[in-house]
């Protein structure tokens, strides 16, 4: 066998994968860039060329910078939230001497499979002004009237954290249970209450995983246009929303070719810096 | 205390994250030795706490189930009574009967095809060395990380502009595209506990490559194999995002049917659904979690 079949070989394996992220990610986010500048006309016709005014539109009009602050914002508040309430059952499931780790962890992780966009509406069900809680509230007597719980911004960040608080709670459980817990014990014989040994030893270790958590739950929040549509009134449009607006009802294609730059832009950023920082292979690790 | 080492790179965490990932689950995990730390305080309140974000997580699901099977004409409280007819109603639907082939069909395909270049992938990942893997390494996980809605976005204007419609066809492709990273981690992390040894035992008694990978790699690569296709049909079946984007006109899966009737109002008839896809999703990983243990063991029940 020759060598050179021998060195070709792994580009041979990979060829379909690279082939399919050729032709259908690279070359399109390669044709966005392009398309952007291009015109939609009144007719509906696309009039090529190099223009501005796609771009001219979203850096000039105040709307689009607003509903991109409140993106971040949303996006934001939710990954926070989902840090916070996904670290305790992490910890929890780390450190419980109960023999079914596996399977609290399972338990967790089973709403991970279940349909998004089912978890999503479940929320109407439970907020909505037929929904548990009014139900509950009414039959106390607590309230005549039902409340109007949902289509607000609260909705739309509960409905969130119910989606991404799953990979919170399972990249912060591998960090976790990656410690060595002989130095939290080492921490405590050497004096630290079980409160200072927690904030100078677990928690700088369990980092690398809430990290990940967190970029992941940021990421996918403020790419989201659903939750919005589904738990999210008028004024939560998120700058997905404006995408799908741009590109499914409007059908100005190169404007939505140039919001997605933007959100790509934006986020990609985001991702870039945590790499610089952290490296990638933790969101990978989860996996495995 | 004792002395007791305790061995620092167990490898239960990327087993249990494992677990999780390819839903096997039932696995007796493995006891460390080692000190016993004494619990924290306020371990209660913790244990309280994390008892509270599973009744979060399982709540609402919980009641999407409940609802499906109450009389009540609205979908929503109070429960009057037990019934089956919206499940009835379901099945009587043709719009709902038809999205849920499409979606099959979609998911099914998506599996096959998505794990296939992925096994591909991750055996050129896993074992060999080539220059540029590092980039390669992260070209194939930039799926996860570029935003789905401009995935959707970008694939639909470029093959609008290259004069090819909307379509099953699309669709299929871009499922394989957002499905494929999630096999290549699952697929990848399996082979790389496969040792080498067996590949070489099996060239050195004269195996080619082919005899080599279908007799000897792809059967203990096997739970991997499900895993990565179990994952890939979850994902297609449950995608929405993006499939907003892709799907023509006529075609509806299970997802972008429930969105498009969302439009009206929530109906008895989506929690009947929601029921639905909640059994089949929930029951597909322990399915195949079990067969994945019984191709384990040799397929030999």
């Amino acid at each position: 066998m020759s060598t050179l079949a021998e060195s070709r070989r792994p580009w041979l394996l990979l060829s379909p994968a690279l082939g399919t992220l050729s032709f259908l990610l690279v070359a399109p986010l390669g044709f966005i860039v392009v398309y952007s500048f291009w015109l939609r006309t009144a007719t509906g016709a696309d009039m090529g060329g190099f223009h501005l005014d796609n771009w001219v539109e979203f850096f000039t009009d105040a709307f689009y910078h607003d509903i991109l602050f409140y993106t971040v914002r949303v996006a934001l508040i939710t990954t926070i939230l989902c840090a916070v309430v996904g670290y305790i059952p992490a910890y929890f499931i780390a450190n419980t001497r109960m023999k079914n780790k596996a399977l609290l962890l399972l338990l967790l992780m089973l709403p991970f499979w279940i349909s998004y966009i089912i978890r999503t509406l479940s929320w109407i069900n439970i907020l909505g002004t037929g929904g548990a809680v009014n139900y509950v509230l009414m039959q106390l007597g607590i309230v005549n009237e039902p409340l109007q719980l949902l289509y607000n911004e609260p909705s739309v960040i509960l409905g969130l954290m119910h989606y991404l608080l799953p990979f919170m709670i399972l990249n912060v459980y591998v960090s976790l249970s990656g410690i060595d817990g002989n130095l939290v014990a080492a921490a405590r014989t050497l004096g630290a209450t079980p409160f200072g040994a927690f904030l100078k030893v677990t928690l700088p270790l369990s980092m690398p995983g809430l990290a990940a958590g967190s970029l992941l739950c940021f990421v996918l929040g403020a790419g989201t246009y659903i939750t919005p549509l589904i738990l999210g009134g008028p004024t939560n449009a998120m700058f997905a929303n404006l995408i799908f607006e741009a590109i499914i009802i409007q059908l100005n294609w190169p404007l939505g070719a140039a919001l997605s730059i933007v959100l790509l832009v934006v986020l990609g950023t985001v991702v870039t810096v945590y790499g610089r920082l952290m490296g990638l292979n933790q969101i990978s690790k989860s996996f495995g | 205390m004792t002395t007791t080492t305790q061995s620092r790179a167990t490898p239960v965490a990327s087993e249990a994250a494992e677990r999780a990932a390819a839903a096997g689950g039932g696995v007796a995990t493995r006891r460390r030795p080692g000190v016993r730390i004494p619990r924290p305080s306020g371990w209660s309140l913790i244990r309280l706490a994390s008892i509270l974000v599973y009744v979060f997580m399982f709540a609402p699901i919980a009641v999407v189930v409940l609802l499906s099977f109450n009389s009540s004409r609205f979908g929503t409280f109070p429960l009057e009574g037990f019934s089956f007819r919206w499940f009835e109603a379901l099945w009587a639907n043709d719009a709902i009967v038809s999205a849920f082939q499409t979606s099959l069909v979609l998911g099914f395909l998506t599996a096959i095809i998505s794990t296939s270049i992925g096994i591909a992938a991750s055996l050129a990942m896993v074992r060999y060395d080539f220059p540029g893997k590092g980039l390669i390494n992260t070209a194939l996980i930039t799926p996860i990380l570029v935003p789905e809605v401009v995935l959707g976005v970008a694939l639909l204007l470029f093959l609008r502009w290259l004069s090819i419609p909307k379509s099953f066809l699309l669709l299929l492709m871009g499922h394989v595209l957002i499905t494929l990273p999630f096999v290549v981690l699952v697929v990848q992390a399996r082979l790389t506990a496969i040792k080498p040894v067996y590949e070489e035992a099996a060239k050195s008694l004269g195996a080619n490559a082919w005899e080599t990978f279908f007799r000897v790699t792809l059967p203990l690569l096997m739970p991997a194999v499900f895993a990565g296709m179990l994952f890939a049909f979850t994902i297609s079946f449950d995608d929405v995002t993006a499939t907003l984007f892709w799907k023509s006109g006529g075609t509806e899966t299970v997802p972008t049917q429930i969105f498009a009737m969302l439009r009206n109002s929530i109906s008895p008839e989506i929690n009947a659904l929601g029921t639905v896809m909640i059994v089949l999703t929930v029951s597909l990983p322990l399915i195949a979690g079990g067969l994945a243990r019984w191709f384990a063991r040799g397929g030999r029940g």
